[in-house]
């Protein structure tokens, strides 16, 4: 039970491998939130807190399961303080654009991406899991916390929706949900009604 | 980079290449998806990260 349980050795492997993990879980988080900087403060929390657990973590399981479940509730909780809305980064899908030759069809990456960010949270999470983190049904079911059955419906469900876009070229330019940009507009023209507009608050 | 006992059953690897043809049943998007979560694992990690690690023995 206690920290000193842990021998230094075991405690260097726990490290060991979670360095190793440190790069797919900045892959997870940046296709979670779509932000560059946020996807890697959100690693850097999970980090924290993995560091914090690892008495919990089972020796010769799969380390990067364990911290994708860390992240990810680190992730859902940021989103119910509202921190986080699927905001498409302009930079980095250039970026990739840009770098890897190479590839057979230069298929619009930037298109995807920004198709990816209108999907439901669920949904966008459960088909980074399987379709790109290469983990399996089961494995992802179980860092979600649910249902095989569901892991299934949601990747289903991305996977029609990505098709639908992509197919169609119908991709709309914003994360459809972004109460966040409503609501600021909203409480700006709240303002300017009551006559504290940008003019009058100096 | 990454531990050898992790690669192992990390599937994740680009062992399915971009346009390899026995992905068949995917989408042209499919093979995007995972260029999008490769070229974040293949970036070199950020100093902020390296920095954090070094630190975390401070405190166990």
């Amino acid at each position: 039970m206690s920290e000193s349980e842990r021998t230094a050795s075991e405690q260097a492997d726990f490290k060991r491998e979670l360095t190793g993990v440190v790069p797919h879980l900045r892959a997870f988080a940046r296709g979670l939130c779509g932000r560059a900087d946020m996807a890697d403060d959100l690693v850097q929390e999970a980090l924290l807190k993995a560091w914090a657990a690892q008495e919990r973590f089972q020796p010769g399981t799969s380390m990067r399961a364990w911290t994708f479940v860390i992240l990810r509730n680190a992730y859902l909780t940021d989103m119910r303080r509202n921190r986080f809305r699927g905001e498409y980064d302009e930079g980095v899908a250039e970026r990739i654009l840009t770098a890897p030759a190479g590839q057979e069809e230069p298929i619009h990456l930037s298109d995807l991406h920004r198709a990816l960010l209108t999907l439901p949270a669920e949904r966008r999470e459960a088909l980074l899991l399987v379709g790109a983190g290469g983990f399996s049904y089961e494995e992802a079911a179980n860092i979600c916390g649910c249902a095989v059955g569901t892991i299934k419906s949601r990747v289903g469900r991305a996977r029609a929706a990505l098709n639908a876009m992509l197919s169609d070229g119908d991709i709309p330019q914003r994360s459809l949900d972004d109460d966040t940009a409503h609501r600021a507009i909203l409480e700006e023209l709240d303002e300017v009604a009551a006559g504290n507009g940008v003019a009058s608050r100096s | 980079m990454m531990p050898d006992r992790f690669k192992t059953n990390d599937q994740a690897s680009p062992a399915v290449r971009p346009g390899d043809k026995s992905e068949k049943d995917n989408p042209e998007w499919a093979n995007g998806l995972r260029q999008l979560y490769d070229s974040v694992v293949e970036e070199p990690l950020p100093d902020t990260f390296k920095d954090l690690l070094s630190q975390l023995d401070a405190k166990a």
